[in-house]
């Protein structure tokens, strides 16, 4: 796209003199729109610095040990439920995501009927708040399956909630990978399914990739959905026992209102956790971009 | 394989089916239950006396949404000008991750932050004026998903700014028109529905989060029109009480979440609509 970016010609504006309160009124549209962008990008950097200035005293040693007590609430099961966790909702979540991707980018016909109401789910799934899915989490998986509070009941409800954003980063993947690779593969004598886990796939990965670990970061973030579907008990969970992940120690400690100095710990690893994930998704995606 | 790639296919299908099924199949016998007027436009929450009425409810996040727009959508539209036709090249590669990274914060930092600043500030000013309150309010509320939407409201406005044709912004420059009234006469004229669909998206983020509003609004199910007052969203009623709740009232919880779910799929389809205008 060309550089719009350019300075206004200030001929024309000799020549036709412009009216004193439309010189203004630029100038005030100009000082809102730089107030507003030093608004949000302040306001972004005063959340950060404050939770680190006040995080980071409070991380102290003894929140890393073993066992969580009621005197010492260590956010180790919590680490570990949030690993197991994300391991466990990726493992159910990326081939599904993944498959149908490579399904409506490679397989499907063009027009199909099929593709159009895959693409109508997907888009309702992704506008679904996460506490409607905790809510269905709880619904099915907790009650209905009779899981209980447990691992998998929270595991299978954030598989669905990343779903659609594992589908979308797939397959814009897929669709940036050239038509002339999987042409060239087809004339060398390969079949689809070769052609598409030895040529797109592999040249699709950093897209994919990226998408993954913007769900991790999801994941890691999420509350309402784990509430009433993993539960909120302290402890390292097996699959199908309650676990409470960082993001709902997190709101366990803030909500009780005696652990404000361990809740802005766990703020501080939730929000490196975060950071690290997109820093990551950018340098992956920007591989991507740059081949 | 073709049918397993097919198969997987259908998963998102089945997803959306099964949870319509499972809301609609426990939500909608307690409105039966309750009455559809009672349930909708009752007034009193009070699950002891056997009172299910939402509309403080439906009212509250309501509320509480347009407070998010009204302070998240100028702030958002103005910053996706400066991001598309205002920011230097050199920083723009800094900005735009950062945009990107207001939106994966966790909701559960963003109500904390809310929690320990927002809410303690309110309280102090209003303190200054001589209104002893909590803070915890419809204000708080606002102001923190205002803060909560703008990475929405930003990135789909860049994009829709971004997809006006150049021509548009040289052609009234040659006209004389200054870079402010090129941008904001003729380009934003020409990106309204992709502005309009960022609004709609930063409405289904407002009116969908859960704990960040929790933590700072105060969660009294009350019909108020006060902003310093604290208020109860339908996402809120459904967290505060669905862990002790049973039998009609837990079903009453449930059929709260199917009301937000309806609103969701409205808002669902508003978007998709405008989005299909602007293809």
């Amino acid at each position: 796209m060309e550089d719009i970016r350019m300075r206004p010609i200030s001929i024309a504006g000799k020549r036709q003199p412009v009216r004193l309160h439309g010189r203004v009124k630029s100038r005030v549209q100009r000082g809102l729109v730089y107030g507003a962008a030093a608004l949000t990008f302040a306001v972004l950097l005063f959340l950060i610095s404050y939770i680190l200035v006040r995080g980071v005293p409070n991380l102290k040693p003894s929140l890393f040990s073993w066992t969580y007590s009621s005197e010492n609430v260590s956010m180790v099961p919590a680490i570990i439920t949030t690993v197991e966790m994300t391991l466990l909702a990726l493992l159910l979540a990326v081939p599904f995501g993944l498959f149908t991707a490579i399904y409506l980018n490679e397989y499907a016909a063009r027009g199909n009927k099929l593709v159009n109401i895959i693409r109508i789910t997907t888009e309702t799934l992704s506008g679904i708040p996460s506490i409607v899915y905790g809510l269905f989490g709880m619904l099915f998986f907790v009650t209905y399956l009779h899981w209980g509070y447990s691992m998998a009941s929270g595991a299978m409800t954030l598989a669905i909630m990343i779903l659609p954003l594992i589908m979308r980063t797939a397959e814009e993947a897929l669709m940036s990978v050239p038509d002339s690779f999987r042409e060239a593969s087809f004339g060398l004598g390969a079949g689809r399914l070769r052609t598409v886990f030895r040529i797109v796939l592999p040249s699709a990965m950093p897209g994919i990739l990226s998408g993954i670990i913007l769900s991790i970061g999801r994941i890691v973030g999420e509350t309402a959905a784990l509430i009433f579907t993993a539960g909120t008990m302290a402890q390292i969970p097996s699959l199908l026992q309650s676990g409470r992940t960082l993001a709902i120690h997190m709101y366990v400690l803030s909500g009780e209102g005696l652990h404000m100095n361990e809740a802005y710990a766990t703020a501080v690893v939730l929000l490196i956790v975060v950071l690290l994930m997109n820093a990551l998704s950018a340098l992956v995606a920007k591989r991507l971009t740059k081949k | 394989m073709h049918g397993v790639f097919f198969v997987c296919a259908l998963v998102s299908i089945l997803a959306v089916v099964l949870i319509c099924v499972f809301l609609f199949a426990n939500g909608v016998p307690a409105m039966q239950k309750i009455g559809l007027d009672n349930f909708l436009l009752g007034t009193t929450w009070k699950p002891g006396n056997d009172l299910y009425g939402i509309l403080p409810m439906i009212l509250g996040s309501v509320y509480i949404t347009a407070g998010a727009i009204v302070v998240g959508v100028p702030i958002g539209l103005l910053t996706a000008i400066f991001m598309a036709f205002y920011c230097p090249k050199r920083i723009y590669g800094f900005l735009k991750p950062c945009t990107e990274l207001l939106a994966g914060i966790p909701s559960i930092v963003y109500g904390f932050f809310g929690m320990v600043i927002i809410v303690p500030l309110i309280r102090d000013i209003a303190a200054f004026f001589g209104r002893d309150i909590s803070g915890s309010s419809i204000l708080a509320a606002s102001i923190l998903l205002g803060i909560m939407i703008l990475p929405t409201i930003i990135g789909v406005s860049e994009a829709a700014l971004r997809a006006v044709p150049g021509s548009y912004y040289e052609g009234s420059v040659a006209m004389g028109a200054t870079h402010e009234r090129a941008v904001f006469s003729v380009v934003l004229p020409a990106a309204k529905s992709g502005v309009l669909a960022s609004i709609v998206l930063g409405i289904g983020r407002a009116i969908g989060e859960t704990m960040a509003v929790i933590m700072v609004a105060g969660n009294q199910p009350r019909v108020t029109g006060d902003m310093l007052k604290g208020i109860r969203t339908m996402t809120a009623n459904i967290v505060t009480e669905m862990g002790y709740a049973a039998d009609l009232h837990r079903e009453a919880l449930i059929a709260t979440g199917v009301v937000l779910f309806v609103f969701i799929l409205i808002i669902n389809l508003s978007f998709s609509v405008l989005k299909r205008r602007k293809d």
